[in-house]
């Protein structure tokens, strides 16, 4: 404020450093500070720290219980040769794969239903919403014994169909579409996220559009899809990056001593097994090193979805 | 564009609080649409809406129903309990639940104003306050939203175990009294909407910064902090990775702990007897407080799911 009167030269990169130093003379940044404590103590304890603490593990063969030494990239290799760990990142990604394009494609289908919709509206988005607002432990055991083939509610539905019943809980090649279908059912949160989204395109593009004879499925095509596309990519990135780290629902489902007989290697989830191995077996480092490398694998994930997106996502010149 | 917004709210006086945005603005979306074109979508939506509340009914249902009966997919037991809440009645003797309630409550409830008020603090700072390094430190909030919980996980047990709280309930609310990076960032965008000669005007009544905080930002942003509670409360009610981490004790144990556990003691394949109807009545006590948060707060959620939308 005071400071521009003087300035008579043109400020070199001297006088920013300087001005931006002495930023710290001033009361209202110790304040600012002061606002900061908390958080910044949380940051570089229990997330910085945290990290670069996993990071050294990660090098050695800590265990909690017995000292430990380094061991160079050993747990890396071990990943690469390990056939569960292999087996239970194959088993997230094509979970995930399965998951995120019926997860969207739903939430997208009921979203555009209810923005046509101004009666009953709120109703129907309570209802849409409740499975978010249950227990993910409860919605793992109601999994459990509602697709339970073949008495399950699913199955016996499916019977009056005269559709064949699969054993979600034991076929290997229907576990995962399973526990898609079990996440798939909280798919409440983005269908009011899209919702919202749809709402949120200008109406005079689709009066525009109407005029020029375009079709619903023109409409929703060329208007609403692009208009909402920065939406859909955000829930693209978020979904995949749940999908490979989801826990508690198939934890509950597969991983109980009361159906360890009967789950079989599909349903192993990487984030399973990382948990497994740091908890049950305390190999720490090499859960360390498993953590990291999923880090790696989704920072590349997102990293590529953001590439591609360039194509296809289209943001608003002037969006606040 | 938005402010033909609060012209749409017609009828209430403006208010002396400009009213800050919380999500897109619906009124533009308001025009009737005629019944009869309406009707093939409600129809459909009330179809697809049984796929979401049929589960419900079964469980409770499930929950009410006697040993031989809980999975004969009866939308009406038949025949009932002993007397209708017998299965409720049981649970409560037959595991610590109350206990594990109150664990959950206490958790979750400290857990949920702790994060609240840590992350009004720090979104505050950043919105109000200019000062050196605010870009880099707003920025590893931002960095923090999108680490991997499991990066962290391990090296955070093991702090919890070097300071000999690794077996504590400390760990499961502890960490929320530095905030939560999503929270942070969503209420400092509400923060930011409130008009700077408010705090001026609080400064000239000989407010510090503090107290300017207390008494004009946290009574205006009360709906970014109600959400944030509410998601906070939601989250930690559910959470089952860490008590499994941390909670050894079965008195220790919070709800999804302990419903995790009896879905073990009780299946026949671990030694059970095969009590299934307890544990649906156990189900519905678990998810009850979650409904009434819910039905309380729901356009709260409408609202922060909404905001969600707008972090990318």
């Amino acid at each position: 404020m005071a400071t521009a009167a003087v300035a008579t030269r043109r400020p070199g990169p001297g006088d920013r450093a300087r001005r931006w130093a002495s930023g710290f003379r001033e009361r209202d940044t110790w304040w600012a500070y002061a606002f900061l404590v908390p958080w910044a103590f949380g940051f570089v304890v229990f997330t910085a720290g945290a990290m670069v603490w996993g990071a050294i593990i990660s090098f050695t063969n800590y265990s909690v219980v017995a000292p430990s030494h380094s061991v160079g990239l050993a747990n890396y290799r071990q990943i690469a040769s390990d056939p569960y760990a292999l087996l239970s990142l194959k088993n997230s990604f094509e979970m995930t794969a399965i998951y995120v394009p019926f997860e969207m494609g739903l939430a997208l289908l009921f979203a555009s239903m209810l923005a046509r919709v101004t009666r009953f509206d709120g109703f129907f988005r309570t209802v849409y919403y409740l499975p978010v607002m249950t227990p993910t432990v409860a919605i793992g055991g109601m999994y459990l014994l509602m697709f339970n083939g073949p008495y399950g509610l699913v199955d016996q539905f499916l019977g009056y169909l005269h559709i064949p019943e699969p054993y979600w809980l034991t076929d290997p090649n229907w576990i995962k579409p399973g526990i898609a279908a079990m996440l798939v059912w909280q798919v409440g949160g983005n269908t009011v996220l899209y919702l919202a989204a749809i709402k949120n395109v200008p109406q005079q593009l689709y009066e525009a559009a109407s005029i020029d004879g375009a079709s619903a499925w023109r409409r929703f095509k060329d208007v609403t899809l692009p208009m909402i596309s920065p939406t859909l990519f955000f829930t693209f990135v978020i979904l995949t990056v749940y999908g490979l780290q989801v826990f508690d629902q198939i934890y509950t489902a597969f991983y109980n001593p009361s159906n360890a007989k009967i789950s079989s290697d599909t349903s192993l989830m990487y984030v399973i097994y990382l948990f497994q191995q740091a908890f049950d077996y305390l190999h720490m480092g090499f859960a360390s090193a498993m953590a990291w490398l999923l880090f790696g694998i989704i920072m590349v994930i997102t990293a590529f979805q953001i590439l591609v997106s360039k194509r296809f996502v289209y943001y608003e010149g002037e969006q606040r | 564009m938005t402010s033909v917004a609060s012209e749409g709210r017609a009828g209430a006086p403006t208010p002396e609080i400009p009213p800050v945005a919380l999500g897109p603005d619906e009124s533009r979306w308001r025009r009737r649409l005629p019944l009869l074109k309406q009707l093939p979508f409600i129809v459909l939506l009330a179809a697809f809406s049984v796929l979401f509340i049929y589960p419900f009914l079964w469980l409770v249902s499930a929950s009410l129903k006697t040993r031989g009966t809980v999975f004969d997919n009866k939308l009406i037991p038949h025949p009932f309990a002993h007397d209708v809440f017998h299965n409720y009645a049981v649970i409560w003797s037959a595991a610590p639940f109350l206990r594990w309630f109150a664990n959950s409550m206490y958790i979750t409830l400290l857990a949920a104003v702790l994060v609240t008020f840590a992350s009004a603090l720090t979104a505050f700072a950043f919105a109000y306050f200019r000062f050196p390094l605010r870009n880099f430190l707003f920025g590893c909030v931002l960095a923090t939203m999108m680490l991997p919980t499991v990066v962290t996980m391990i090296p955070v047990y093991l702090i919890w175990h070097h300071v000999g709280l690794s077996s504590s309930q400390i760990p499961l609310w502890a960490p929320n009294l530095f905030g939560s990076a999503f929270y942070i960032f969503l209420q400092r965008q509400f923060f930011m909407g409130i008009p700077r000669t408010y705090f001026e005007a609080a400064r000239m009544d000989g407010d510090n910064y503090f107290t300017m905080f207390w008494r004009i930002a946290v009574p205006i942003a009360r709906p970014a902090l109600i959400v944030t509670f509410l998601f906070e409360f939601k989250a930690k009610w559910n959470d089952l990775m860490t008590p499994l981490i941390y909670l050894h004790g079965y008195h220790q144990y919070t709800i999804p702990l302990g419903l995790y556990d009896l879905l073990g003691v009780y299946s026949p394949s671990a030694g059970g007897s095969g009590d299934y109807e307890w544990l649906m009545a156990a189900f519905v006590l678990a998810t009850l407080p979650l409904l009434i948060i819910f039905a309380f707060g729901q356009r709260y959620f409408v609202r922060g799911i909404t905001l969600q939308g707008y972090k990318g």
